[in-house]
C-alpha cells in the first residue's frame, strides 16, 4: 500500500496540470475538464479509503498503525536532511477522508455551479491544484513538506478568491487574505527555524520529521521554553490558516470567490489546517500548559466574538463566514483542552454541515441570479424545495440539536471544557463552558435568523427576480443531498460514552494524537443534566428567532433600538477592527513605504545610485571624447609621444 | 670608410624628419612623402645591419617593405583622389569628420 500513498497527492496534480493546459490552449470542451477533475478526486477518495482499510488491519494485528513512504532525498545540507516522504497515520486518514471526500462532492457542484463561466478550465485547475496541496499538508511526513502543503494551500486560496479578478473589489479581497496569511506564515516559519536552533543546541542532529520529533520530545531532550515557543510561533501560523484572532479578518472578505470555493477551502478543508496542525503536533504542544492554554482561550474568544457579529449580517455569505470562523473557535477551544479527539470530530462533522450550507448559500445565489442579500430573500421554501430542506437539516446540525452530528461534536467539546485537565489549562474550565455555551446559543439564533429570513414568510425581492428563481441542477442537489444526510447521521462516528456509545473516532486516534482533557470530574447525572438544559435553551432560541423574524418582524428594530444602537452598529459593523487594522498598520505602512522608503530609499540611494553612475560615465566621456579631434596630425604626435615614452623608460630601465 | 654608426645615425635622421613631418604639416600628400621617408629611413638600418652581420635576410625584408610601400601609396593615392573630389582640398585641417 505504500507504494500507492503519492498516487493520492499526485492525481489532482495530474488533473491541475491537464485542465491547466486546456485553460491554457482551450483545447478541452467542458466536459472533458468535468471528467478530468472530478474522476483525479474520486480517485483519490477511493485510495484515501483503501488507506484506511489498511490502517485497520494493522490497527487490528495490535501497535500503532502508520503508513511511510519515501520517495528520494529532497534537501540534504551537512547533517540536515530532508526526505519527500509521506507519513499516514489514523488522524491524516481522517483528514484525507474528509479532503478527498468533501471535496470530491463540491468538484461535482462546481460542474454545476461553474457551468456558465467562462473561465471554467482555469477553475478546475486551481481547485485541482489546491486539493493536491490540501493533500501534501495532510501527508507530509515532516514539517518542511507540511509547510508547502501551507503555502500552496495559501496559494490557491488566493487564486480563487480572486477568481473573478477584474472585479477590483474581488481582486483586493484575495490579496487581502494573502497578506494577512503571509503574516501568519511568517510566524510558522520562524516556529520551524526556533525548532531546529533548539534542538541544534542540545546537539541533536536536527530533524524535522513528524515520527523522529515525537521520539525526541518524548525522551524531554528540549528545553520547555523552547518547546513554548516553537508552538506559539506555530499558533500563529495557525491563526493566519484557520482565521482566528487577531488574523481573521480575511476570511470574512474571501467569500468574494465562487461558493463552491467557500465551502472546499473557507469552510471544510484549508481553514481547518491549523486545527490539523496543532494535533499532528500533539506531542509537542502536551509539553506546553502556557502554550496549551492560549490555543483553547483564543479559540474561546474568537467562537465567542465571531458568533456576535454574525448576528447581524445580512449577506447569507458573510453570516456564514463568522459562523465558520465561530466553528473553528470551537476547533482550537478542544485541541487547546487536549482533547484533540474532539477538535478533530468537530472538524469533520462541520466539513459535513458547513460545506452542505455553503453549497446551499450557492444554490440560493444561483436561484437568485447572484444576489446575496437576505434582505431581498424570502419564501424560498416553495419554490427550491431540495435547497431548503438540505440547508434546514444543516442548520438543525449546526445548532446541536440531538442527535445531528453537531450535537455530538460540541457537546465532545463543551464536556471536555468542563472537565479541563488543570495540568494542560491555566485558566478554569467552567468559563470555557460557559463561553462555549453561549457561543452555541448564538449560533443557532443566527443560522435560524438566516434561516427563516431566506426561506420563510414572503418573497421580498419583487416581481422580475421571482420568476427567475429556480431550483439547481442535479449535480449541485445530489451533493446537498449527500452532505446534508452526513450532517444528521455523522455523529453516529463518536457517540459519547454518555450516551452508551462507544467513541469509536476518540479510540482511533488515541494513538496519533492522545486526549489528555478527560479526567472525569463532572458526575454523569450532573453531565446529563447540563446536556438537557442547553437542548431546553437552543430549542428556546429556535424559538425566540421565530418569534423574531416571522411573527413580529418589528422586534429586531426595537430591540436595537433598546439597547441604544451602540452595540448593534459594534455587531453590524464588525467592531470596527477593519478599520482599526486599516489605521493602526495597513496606513503607517502605505505612509512609511510612500514616504521614507519610496521617497528616500528607493529614489534617492536605490535610483540615485544608479543614475550617479550613469552621470559619472557621461562626464568622464564627455572630457574624454575631447581628445579625438578628429586631426590626423594630433594622433599621429600621439603616437610619437607614446612611443617615445616607451622608448625612454626601456632605455631608463 | 663608412661604418654602421654613420648609416644608423643617416637612419636616425631620415627617421625624425620624416616624422616631424608627419606630425606638422598639413597637405596631405606631404604627409604621405614623409610616412614614405620614414619606411625609407627604415629599409636603410635593415641594410645597415645585413651588412654588418653579413647577412642576407635584412635584404629580404627591404623588399618587403618596398612592397609594401608601393601599396600603401597606391591605396593613399586613391584616398587623397577621393578627398579631393569630396572636399576640394587635400589640407588635413579641413578633415575632420571622425571628431568625438
Amino acid at each position: 500500500m505504500e507504494k500507492y500513498l503519492w498516487a493520492i497527492p499526485l492525481l489532482p496534480l495530474l488533473g491541475a496540470g491537464i485542465n491547466g493546459f486546456g485553460a491554457l490552449t482551450g483545447a478541452l470542451s467542458r466536459r472533458a475538464v468535468n471528467i478530468i477533475a472530478c474522476t483525479v478526486v474520486g480517485i483519490a477518495f477511493v485510495l484515501a479509503c483503501l488507506v484506511n482499510w489498511e490502517l485497520a488491519q494493522q490497527a487490528g494485528h495490535g501497535g500503532a498503525p502508520q503508513l511511510v513512504s519515501t520517495w528520494f532525498e529532497w534537501i540534504a545540507a551537512g547533517s540536515f536532511s530532508v526526505d519527500a516522504a509521506l507519513l499516514v497515520d489514523p488522524l491524516a486518514g481522517v483528514m484525507l477522508l474528509v479532503v478527498t471526500g468533501v471535496g470530491f462532492l463540491i468538484h461535482v457542484y462546481s460542474t454545476g455551479y461553474m457551468a456558465h463561466d467562462p473561465a471554467y478550465a482555469r477553475y478546475f485547475a486551481f481547485i485541482n491544484l489546491f486539493t493536491f496541496a490540501m493533500l501534501l499538508l495532510v501527508m507530509g511526513e515532516n514539517l518542511v513538506l507540511m509547510f508547502v502543503g501551507w503555502e500552496g494551500v495559501g496559494l490557491c486560496s488566493y487564486l480563487l478568491i480572486g477568481f473573478w479578478f477584474t472585479d477590483t473589489e474581488k481582486a483586493y479581497a484575495g490579496k487581502k487574505a494573502f497578506v494577512v496569511n503571509r503574516v501568519g506564515d511568517f510566524g510558522f516559519l520562524l516556529g520551524l527555524f526556533v525548532l531546529y536552533w533548539g534542538l541544534k543546541e542540545q546537539g541533536i542532529d536536527a530533524t524535522l520529521s513528524i515520527v523522529g520529533l515525537r521520539e525526541i520530545v518524548g525522551a524531554n531532550a528540549i528545553s520547555g521554553a523552547v518547546i513554548t515557543t516553537v508552538c506559539l510561533l506555530l499558533f500563529v501560523g495557525a491563526t493566519g490558516k484557520s482565521a482566528q484572532i487577531p488574523l481573521y479578518v480575511w476570511l470574512p472578505d474571501a467569500m468574494a470567490g465562487p461558493t463552491p470555493v467557500s465551502a472546499l477551502i473557507h469552510a471544510a478543508t484549508m481553514v481547518t489546517a491549523g486545527v490539523y496542525m496543532i494535533s499532528r503536533l500533539s506531542f509537542l504542544y502536551l509539553q506546553s500548559p502556557l502554550a496549551m492554554t492560549v490555543v483553547a482561550c483564543v479559540g474561546a474568544a474568537t467562537a465567542l466574538y465571531a458568533a456576535t457579529i454574525g448576528l447581524t449580517q445580512f449577506d447569507i455569505k458573510k453570516v456564514l463566514a463568522y459562523s465558520t470562523v465561530s466553528q473553528l473557535g470551537y476547533m482550537f477551544l478542544a485541541v487547546g483542552l487536549g482533547a484533540f479527539s474532539a477538535g478533530i470530530f468537530h472538524l469533520v462533522t462541520h466539513a459535513f454541515f458547513k460545506a452542505c450550507l455553503f453549497l446551499g448559500s450557492g444554490a440560493v445565489i444561483h436561484a437568485m441570479g447572484g444576489e446575496q442579500d437576505i434582505r431581498r430573500m424570502g419564501g424560498l421554501r416553495a419554490k427550491i424545495p431540495y435547497t431548503y430542506w438540505t440547508f434546514l437539516l444543516a442548520t438543525i446540525a449546526i445548532a446541536g440539536v440531538f442527535g445531528t452530528s453537531g450535537f455530538m461534536s460540541k457537546d465532545e467539546i463543551l464536556a471536555a471544557a468542563l472537565a479541563a485537565n488543570p495540568d494542560y489549562t491555566l485558566v478554569p474550565g467552567w468559563l470555557l463552558y460557559s463561553i462555549g455555551t453561549l457561543g452555541a446559543l448564538l449560533t443557532t439564533f443566527y443560522m435560524f435568523r438566516l434561516v427563516f429570513l431566506t426561506f420563510f414568510g414572503d418573497f421580498r425581492g419583487g416581481k422580475d427576480l421571482e420568476h427567475h428563481v429556480h431550483e439547481s441542477p442535479w449535480s449541485m442537489v445530489v451533493p446537498l443531498i449527500v452532505l446534508a444526510a452526513l450532517s444528521i447521521v455523522g455523529g453516529l462516528m463518536n457517540v459519547p460514552e454518555i450516551l452508551h456509545g462507544d467513541e469509536r473516532l476518540h479510540h482511533w486516534l488515541s494513538g496519533a494524537a492522545p486526549s489528555v482533557a478527560r479526567v472525569d470530574v463532572v458526575g454523569h447525572g450532573a453531565e446529563i443534566g447540563l446536556m438537557v438544559a442547553l437542548q431546553v435553551l437552543i430549542l428556546g432560541t429556535i424559538a425566540l428567532a421565530y418569534r423574531m423574524y416571522l411573527k413580529s418582524p418589528a422586534i429586531p428594530q426595537r430591540a436595537a433600538k433598546v439597547l441604544g444602537g451602540v452595540p448593534y452598529r459594534l455587531s453590524y459593523h464588525k467592531y470596527y477592527v477593519d478599520e482599526i487594522y486599516d489605521t493602526l498598520i495597513v496606513r503607517p505602512l502605505h505612509s512609511i513605504s510612500r514616504v521614507f522608503l519610496w521617497g528616500n530609499v528607493d529614489v534617492k540611494i536605490v535610483d540615485g545610485s544608479i543614475n550617479g553612475m550613469a552621470r559619472v560615465v557621461r562626464y568622464a566621456s564627455d572630457l574624454l571624447g575631447r581628445l579625438q579631434t578628429g586631426q590626423l596630425n594630433g594622433y599621429a604626435f600621439s603616437i610619437v609621444v607614446g612611443m617615445v615614452a616607451i622608448l625612454a623608460y626601456v632605455a631608463v630601465k | 670608410m663608412v661604418s654602421t654608426s654613420h648609416l644608423l645615425i643617416l637612419s636616425a635622421v631620415l627617421f625624425a624628419l620624416g616624422m616631424a613631418g608627419v606630425v606638422i604639416r598639413r597637405n596631405v600628400i606631404i604627409v604621405m612623402m614623409c610616412i614614405e621617408l620614414m619606411l625609407n629611413a627604415v629599409n636603410v638600418s635593415f641594410v645597415a645591419f645585413a651588412r654588418q652581420l653579413g647577412s642576407i635576410d635584412g635584404h629580404i625584408i627591404v623588399f618587403f617593405v618596398m612592397a609594401v610601400a608601393a601599396a600603401e601609396a597606391g591605396v593613399g593615392l586613391a584616398l587623397v583622389i577621393a578627398m579631393f573630389r569630396h572636399k576640394s582640398t587635400v589640407n588635413l585641417d579641413h578633415v575632420n569628420l571622425m571628431k568625438g
